[in-house]
């Protein structure tokens, strides 16, 4: 009787290990998370000053500031959901509710899927070769945003879809009945119940535009820019680019700088998010079935 | 599709000419959808931009370097007067830089998923999965700055001969970064498996750990490899942390330890300098995006067909 109990005390034990191993892992993720946001909030918070907003760019890091990047990101993440939104909701409903299940729809649906794995520079080169080089629209704010636009659409089709197909048929059925035709159906009821999880996908595209570095480097945004863009077409920096010309230099004053850049970044990033939940949760309360 | 068992009525109308609905109206109809379709197009659009670009100026490319020197020669100096077009030097830097990555992403994102599917209460799930997502979505030139500021210093004091860039932090920080990744696709992979596996092997007198690890696990190994995969493609395909964190300097090593540079990392270098349009530079830099794009696209696809077969096996 004594050998079958150490067996199982043994099983037990690794079973044991082997959860606090997991349980390990587990927190490596969150204390590289608390790690790095320690890091970039003891070097960036001194320099992170009104001054820092509202200069330009400097070789003086005592003079820099991030006015020229902080406007150019607005400018290119507005016109990019200008482009990109529309579009993206379009997109998603004729997949979802007008589609019939024929060999196109197939083959956008297999395209999206790819499109949403290719990596964010070979973009850069789509834009680069497309809208700088082709159409002439130069290094501008529009090229960049037009190049974003294409790069965040899987993302806004894909979470359309999904919130679409969320919806309740019964819901179709009863507008259907009352004798509403299919647009009515779709723009009329199908869309405002779904509008939650078209949010929530609109607002990670956003997020991933306002964060993303490599495409707009590729398109030849600038990285040292001392005034602000006045209409589309003219040139333009964004926060990451600012960012990555900072880190890249070999002071420290400037590394100083640029984490109080990622400060920035984050901030924006997060009060999108919130902004985000807020709005999720409030359609979702107005919205019950 | 969730659409309801009530026939849509444009399929209904076409039986009674009195119901199908009037002229104006299937025009109205018709109006809508159009634009709703080109929209779709747009996509379709973006892929042959994609290809059309890459294939015009990766041809041009191939004009002047011929392929046979592109496929073997041992250095990269597009940018010298001398020039070297061996692309093996730009790619054994990628592949140095994503091996690195998966083998810190795939062990820590499995035994997470792992965790998350198997042992963790529902309040832990709800701590851990918000963290791992804000990891997910922080800029990835954030994470360029802690490979080069923060671990690269800490690499050097432990081993002193660490160059100021090179490949292990880039490789690093990465891994930390595809994790979630993997994390979140596992869990979905685990969690697919049907409980009646689980209840089974527990009715043997499995443990948890033997449940998990001897019956899950591998009940769940395609969609487990289609996370690696994608995670593989996306290692690859990354820019900012190996252009901050790995160096500009294209060498044909396998020392982690010194500065390289990868794929991604030239195009940024040279897209940052002011290459002449039409030049032989500019044209390295399709070329360079041609052989990553084919790079990613196929891992992509492989993927794509492991989830489906995953799919198929447990529905």
């Amino acid at each position: 009787m004594r050998v079958p109990g150490s067996v199982m005390a043994r099983r037990r034990a690794i079973g044991r290990a082997f959860e606090l191993l997991c349980l390990a892992a587990t927190s490596v993720g969150i204390l590289v998370l608390i790690v790095l946001l320690v890091d970039i909030a003891r070097r960036g918070l001194p320099t992170l000053t009104w001054d820092f907003l509202t200069n330009y760019p400097s070789r003086f890091p005592e003079q820099a500031g991030i006015r020229a990047a902080l406007v150019g990101s607005l400018w290119l993440v507005g016109l990019t959901a200008l482009f990109a939104v529309p579009t993206g909701i379009a997109a998603g409903v004729w997949l979802e509710e007008y589609a019939r299940r024929g060999w196109l729809s197939r083959v956008i649906e297999v395209n999206i899927a790819n499109l949403a794995g290719v990596p964010s520079i070979i973009y850069g080169l789509l834009g680069l070769g497309v809208f700088v080089r082709a159409l002439q629209f130069d290094r501008s704010v529009l090229s960049g945003a037009l190049t974003m636009a294409l790069l965040v659409l899987p993302i806004i089709i894909i979470n359309t879809r999904e919130a679409l197909r969320a919806v309740p048929g019964s819901l179709r059925d009863a507008a259907y009945a009352l004798g509403a035709t299919r647009s009515q159906v779709v723009w009329g009821v199908v869309l405002p119940a779904a509008l939650p999880g078209v949010l929530t996908g609109i607002i990670l595209a956003l997020s991933r535009a306002i964060g993303e570095t490599a495409p707009l480097i590729t398109i030849g945004a600038l990285t040292f820019i001392a005034f602000l863009p006045r209409s589309p077409l003219d040139p333009f920096t964004v926060l990451p680019i600012q960012i990555f010309n900072w880190v890249s230099r070999p002071q420290p004053a400037f590394h100083q700088l640029a984490a109080s850049g990622i400060i920035v970044l984050l901030l924006v990033l997060l009060s999108l998010n919130a902004l985000a939940i807020y709005l999720r949760d409030r359609a979702r309360r107005s919205m019950q079935w | 599709m969730a659409r309801g068992t009530i026939v849509a009525p444009r399929e209904r109308a076409t039986r009674g000419r009195s119901l199908r609905p009037p002229l104006g109206r299937r025009v109205r109809e018709w109006l809508i959808e159009a634009p709703l379709a080109l929209a779709a197009l747009v996509s379709i659009g973006t892929t042959v931009g994609i290809i059309g670009v890459l294939v015009f100026e990766t041809y041009e490319f191939f004009q002047v370097v011929p392929l046979w020197q592109f496929l073997t020669d041992t250095q990269w100096t597009p940018l010298f007067s001398e020039k070297h077009f061996g692309i093996i030097v730009l790619l054994s830097a990628t592949v140095l830089t994503t091996v690195g990555a998966i083998a810190v992403a795939l062990p820590l994102g499995l035994l997470v998923a792992i965790y998350l599917a198997e042992y963790a209460s529902p309040a832990a799930r709800r701590i851990i999965k918000p963290v791992l997502e804000i990891l997910a979505g922080i800029p990835t030139v954030v994470y360029g700055y802690f490979a080069l500021l923060f671990v690269t210093p800490i690499l050097q004091a432990i081993l002193p001969q660490t160059a100021v860039f090179n490949g292990a932090s880039a490789a690093i920080v990465m891994g930390i970064m595809i994790l979630p990744m993997i994390s979140s696709m596992g869990e979905d992979a685990l969690a697919a498996v049907p409980r009646e596996l689980r209840e089974g092997a527990y009715a043997l007198g499995a443990t948890r750990f033997e449940v998990a690890t001897q019956v899950v696990v591998p009940a769940a190994s395609s969609g487990l490899m289609a996370a690696c995969i994608l995670a593989v493609s996306r290692a690859i395909g990354e820019t900012m942390i190996v252009t901050i964190a790995a160096g500009q300097s294209p060498t044909l090593t396998l020392n982690p330890l010194v500065p390289i540079e990868t794929m991604t990392a030239y195009i940024v270098q040279v897209s940052l300098g002011d290459t002449p349009y039409g030049s032989l530079e500019y044209k390295t830099i399709f070329a360079v995006g041609t052989t990553l794009f084919l790079l990613t696209l196929l891992l992509n696809i492989a993927s794509q067909w492991l989830l489906a077969r995953f799919r198929e096996v447990y529905q």
